[in-house]
């Protein structure tokens, strides 16, 4: 019980910061809202509607590297990582902790995001909701362990879209798939076993990555 | 005879490459007979063979980046590494030879129906990202931990990226080998298989070769401090 209430500590204590600071979310809807603006003039005028759905997959991979980028940087500059890794707490609660906050920015991103597209470009179905919810999923476990990776390194916000886009791929077709085809449920499907297994190996590797 | 092959395994290694990709090349132009498709399907021999040895260096760089965060092995990161490296070699190399393939085939240089050239840029901008970041970490453990856990990623995304793939795509691809086992004649196999291990060998010599000279440079390293 103490693993879950060290998560939820830290959880709490991004969600605190960012409501006392608010630098991240703000950032990510008006990045969204702008991409969706972006987009109708993107899509020549009989493009089909298909199109837009595929566009908010870009618009929700590039807002959640936006968050992603700035995941540790309260963490970085104030060196807040060393205490934590010190802080008698298991590793991974901190990768658990991260990626809930991560996923509470992400969905409150998207809570304006959607229905905003819904509006503009095309009524949103149920299983692609579906979709997008284990998308978040998956783009907060595998974002927060490369933010890590990507905030140890001389690079630092550079090098986060080169890890993580190619490991986004995948969940892209997952959500693509479950947006525009007829037989969606295999799509979610596969966004679920996405999640198990990289949920299960960020997990069990975030130890590796905050210490040496 | 033992010794002597302990002794200079790099060579013998060579040796037997060289031995084996004369053969292949002999066997694929002069033995395999020639199917319907004519001439341009002898590259397939040679792009099927690179592909799987890319596979193979990936998977030993993964074992062996296991091997890094499980036994705390000091020697195995370099050796992940160097197995990357040349996975990233033979992936690119599949990228080439794909492309050629894709041309005389269907008459352009990319094919986006082909799952196997898809896959393989995903995992080339995956792998090329590992350099990345390997190389803006500075030396020492953090990197090593860090190349390793990355490796590990490299691992699970083959598979899920092969389901990914197939799955937004409709199947065009000419299927080598299904359920029923090789889908070509004994001759074509026996050529295939040649040349196959003819690249295999060629990947692990240019492996050795390759952690010869790191090694080198580390201990050249050593020593330099230990002068200071």
């Amino acid at each position: 019980m103490t693993y879950l209430a060290d998560v939820g500590t830290l959880a709490r204590k991004d969600l605190l910061l960012e409501l006392r600071a608010r630098d991240t979310l703000p950032a990510m809807l008006l990045f969204v809202l702008s991409t969706l603006v972006i987009f109708h003039f993107v899509l020549p005028g009989d493009s089909s509607e298909l199109a837009a759905a595929g566009l908010l997959w870009v618009a929700i991979v590039f807002t959640s590297l936006l968050g992603l980028s700035r995941a540790f940087a309260a963490e970085r500059e104030q060196g807040v990582i060393d205490g934590l890794v010190l802080a008698p707490i298991d590793r991974s609660a901190i990768w658990l902790g991260k990626a809930i906050s991560i996923l509470v920015f992400l969905g409150l991103a998207e809570i304006v995001a959607v229905p905003a597209f819904a509006i503009f470009f095309r009524p949103v179905s149920g299983a692609m909701i579906a979709g997008i919810v284990l998308a978040d999923l998956g783009i907060a476990a595998v974002g927060t362990l490369l933010a890590a990776m990507a905030a140890a390194s001389r690079a630092r916000e550079l090098l986060l879209p080169l890890l993580f886009l190619p490991l986004a791929i995948p969940i892209v077709v997952g959500g693509v798939g479950a947006s525009v085809t007829g037989d969606p449920a295999r799509y979610v499907g596969f966004l679920g076993l996405y999640d198990a297994l990289f949920a299960i190996i960020c997990w069990a590797s975030f130890e590796y990555v905050v210490t040496e | 005879m033992s010794t002597w092959l302990r002794n200079n395994r790099l060579a013998a290694l060579a040796a037997l490459a060289f031995a084996l990709i004369s053969t292949a090349i002999g066997l694929v132009f002069f033995y395999a007979p020639v199917d319907e498709d004519g001439l341009n399907q002898k590259i397939f021999y040679f792009h099927v063979g690179i592909a799987l040895t890319a596979y193979a260096c990936f998977a030993w760089g993964g074992w062996k980046a296991l091997r890094v965060l499980w036994k705390r092995d000091e020697n195995a990161d370099l050796e992940s590494y160097v197995a990357i490296h040349q996975g990233v070699i033979f992936g690119a190399l599949t990228l080439v030879t794909g492309s050629i393939w894709a041309r005389y085939r269907w008459g352009h240089w990319w094919e986006w129906h082909e799952d196997q050239l898809v896959l393989f840029f995903v995992l080339f901008l995956f792998y090329a990202a590992y350099f990345m970041l390997r190389f803006s970490v500075p030396p020492g453990p953090r990197r090593v931990n860090l190349s390793a856990v990355y490796a590990l990623f490299g691992v699970a995304l083959v598979p899920v990226s092969i389901l990914a793939i197939r799955l937004s795509q409709r199947f065009i691809h000419p299927v080598a080998f299904d359920r029923g086992g090789p889908n070509m004649a004994g001759s074509q196999f026996f050529a295939f298989c040649v040349s196959w291990a003819a690249m295999l060998v060629l990947a692990a010599t240019l492996y050795h070769v390759e952690l010869a000279g790191k090694r080198i440079d580390v201990r050249l390293r050593e020593l330099r401090e230990a002068l200071r």
